[in-house]
């Protein structure tokens, strides 16, 4: 009786913890915003390097990785597709898993662990070591200096990686499917743009893919602001990043996608 | 008004339930350097939060220059804060900018001044500190003293009215501990500042202090001059100039009788 | 680092990630080949749609001609109306014929166009009349079944 009652008062606590952290986030989102205004003001100074370390630093990872998912892709669709005899539909496989879902989704999550790491790591460490504290003191608001600029060159970048990524595993189906194995170049092009529809298929993936970018990027900042100033604290934080970063990309693709991809018939 | 810069009157802080401060007074007057002593987690740093105004007290005033800090709205309070420099524990350096940077950001951030000028006060407030030569160096080539001198420069950029110390001694070797302590001195005469200095460091602080605060549970247990400190027969004051083991601070932390806890008992 | 590298940095990365977005947009989308250019709307009957959907293509001898924009279900005809955009530069008799086709065995379902005799074209708002609906699987088999059936009966007289 006693177990039971402890366990549902552990479980308790830890959902009005979980509450409470969410409401926290939200607020820390919202002052995020009220001062993003050096973001923009000071795009070049501050939010340039950002974006350079959280987009260019990750090209290499998000375009190899996009490449292997293309050809594992291209291998397995042809596999699957030539039972049916409509092998020439590679092209339309392809692309479709891609830019609706694989893009989006296996990018965010690549995102996460090299920059999204990287951020809360950076945070925490300013943090840990009284940067921000220091920064405080000297009249300069550490949101405004330090968190926005890493939030929004995470969003910027975001979109253009999933981009990335889904054009270089195109090119990796389109490498197996029609190099490798031979695939007709002209139906595995053909068929794609019959079935990709620009607003439908690539815009929803490119919102997907912003939708994504704001909730890493801002689990990324909260983990390193919200971190207890600690090394072990840091790398606890770093732990969650990753995992909350997962768990609410995938969710939010599901909502997203039960929203867009909804048939109108 | 008179000359205090600083004045904290009766000021009460809890943190998370345990107080940390009941009834603090203390004044620090203009062009002085004052120490606030005593043992770790006496919440001599969170004085410093508060006069900073980091914190807020839950009962009590703080003034700096005549401006209750707690309750300013933040543009009022940055303004002030640009008016005073602070120390902190291990410089607290931006890891991500060189020395010359570190110096140069608070002048970036609050001043219009073109880059040669800015060139020109950063090398000034860097040769103050000995570190000119220094400028290029990335923060983690440095040592611990010279970390902490660099930070100086930062913090003096803007020509504080008050400088606030935050363990300056810290960890650091009989050489360098001489060197901070002089230019805590040094930079406090030449910019006409009022310094506080927090620190367990007796002896080193007593050479360059003019006024003493002992912090004790929560309460200013014993104040005066380095000469009144030093003959003092204050039993807290004594245990901690002499560095006594046991005093009114007990070396072990309260528990139950020894040899009950080696038999198996509670505690264990 | 220095500035200039962050910069040059950013450039290559945005330019990459626009032309990664074109190339998506122009060779896997359809953005830029195949745009229906002022399409013309037209009416077509039909009794059972099967798994048609809005976008489905419209094509006549394979060649694309249009898509579909609207699916309704007709309540005083008992039957579903679906509308179809058509591109203006392909002209179609008015006693055009439209069938729901179905790409491969399980591929997409799409209307097909065969034009008819009639001298007259279809204009905007025109209603096909000649139709032929989706093939059912289920009611294929049960013709199947049917008329074997009905064979073997006689078969035994």
């Amino acid at each position: 009786m006693k177990a039971i009652s402890d366990l549902l008062r552990r479980l308790g606590a830890l959902i009005v913890n979980a509450v409470w952290r969410l409401g926290f986030a939200v607020r820390f989102f919202f002052g995020l915003l009220a001062f993003s205004g050096q973001s923009v003001r000071r795009f070049r100074s501050l939010t340039m390097r950002e974006i350079y370390m959280s987009g260019v630093l990750s090209l290499l990872i998000i375009s190899v990785s996009g490449l292997f998912v293309g050809l594992v892709l291209g291998l397995q669709g042809f596999e699957t597709l030539q039972r049916f005899g409509s092998s020439d539909a590679l092209g339309t496989l392809v692309a479709l898993s891609l830019v609706r879902e694989l893009g989006p989704v296996v990018a965010a999550l690549l995102f996460a662990s090299r920059a999204g790491t990287a951020v809360t790591a950076e945070i925490g460490l300013m943090k840990t070591t009284e940067q921000l504290k220091a920064m405080d003191m000297m009249a300069v608001n550490p949101i405004s200096r330090v968190v926005a600029p890493r939030f929004w060159g995470g969003v910027i970048a975001m979109p253009l990686l999933a981009a990335l990524f889904s054009a270089m595993g195109i090119f990796g189906g389109w490498l197996i499917g029609v190099v490798l194995i031979g695939v007709d170049a002209g139906s595995f092009w053909s068929q794609m743009q019959a079935a990709v529809d620009f607003r439908y298929d690539i815009l929803n993936g490119v919102i997907k893919s912003f939708v994504f970018g704001v909730a890493v990027s801002l689990i990324a900042v909260f983990e390193g602001w919200d971190c207890v100033p600690t090394a072990e604290g840091i790398s606890r934080a770093i732990t969650r990043t990753v995992v909350s970063s997962a768990l609410t990309v995938l969710a939010l693709d599901f909502v997203l996608t039960s929203f867009m991809f909804r048939e109108l018939s | 008004m008179s000359d205090a810069l600083v004045e904290v009157r009766n000021v009460t802080f809890d943190y998370q339930g345990r107080q940390v401060l009941r009834g603090v007074d203390l004044v620090v007057p203009r062009g002085k350097v004052v120490a606030i002593m005593g043992g770790s987690g006496s919440g001599k740093t969170t004085l410093l939060s508060l006069i900073g105004g980091q914190l807020r007290p839950r009962e009590g005033q703080v003034l700096v220059d005549g401006q209750h800090v707690a309750s300013l709205p933040r543009e009022a309070l940055y303004r002030l804060r640009r008016r005073m420099g602070m120390l902190f524990q291990f410089g607290a350096l931006f890891t991500d900018l060189s020395v010359f940077d570190n110096v140069a950001f608070p002048l970036r951030e609050h001043t219009e001044l073109p880059e040669e000028l800015i060139r020109d006060l950063v090398l000034m407030k860097l040769h103050a500190v000995g570190l000119r030569g220094a400028a290029k160096l990335r923060p983690s080539e440095l040592s611990g003293g010279m970390a902490r001198r660099v930070a100086m420069a930062r913090a003096t950029a803007l020509d504080p009215m008050l400088m606030m110390y935050d363990e300056p001694f810290a960890g650091l070797d009989p050489i360098s501990l001489g060197v901070i302590g002089q230019l805590i001195r040094r930079l406090n005469d030449a910019l006409g500042a009022a310094s506080i200095l927090v620190t367990h460091d007796v002896v080193e602080s007593l050479e360059i202090v003019d006024y003493v605060y002992f912090i004790g549970e929560g309460r200013v247990v014993a104040q005066g001059t380095p000469d009144e400190i030093r003959a003092s027969t204050d039993p807290y004051v004594h245990q901690f100039v002499h560095s006594e083991i046991e005093g009114p601070v007990h070396f072990h932390v309260p528990s139950n009788h020894y040899a009950t806890a080696l038999l198996g008992g509670e505690g264990a | 680092m220095n500035r200039s590298t962050v910069d040059l940095g950013v450039g290559v990365f945005t330019l990459i990630g626009v032309a990664a977005v074109l190339f998506l947009s122009l060779k896997v989308g359809n953005l830029g080949g195949e745009k229906i250019e002022t399409p013309y709307q037209v009416q077509a009957r039909f009794d059972n749609i099967g798994g048609l959907k809005v976008r489905a293509p419209v094509k006549a001898s394979g060649v694309l001609v249009g898509r579909v924009v609207g699916i309704h279900y007709d309540t005083e005809k008992y039957q579903a109306t679906v509308t179809l955009n058509v591109d203006s530069r392909y002209t179609f008799s008015r006693d055009t014929f439209a069938t729901i086709n179905t790409a491969g065995l399980l591929g997409e379902q799409y209307i097909a166009l065969k034009p008819g005799g009639d001298e007259q074209n279809l204009k905007s708002g025109d209603v096909i009349s000649k139709t032929q609906s989706a093939m059912v699987l289920e009611d294929m088999i049960g013709r199947f079944l049917f008329e074997k059936a009905s064979e073997g009966a006689s078969g035994a007289k």
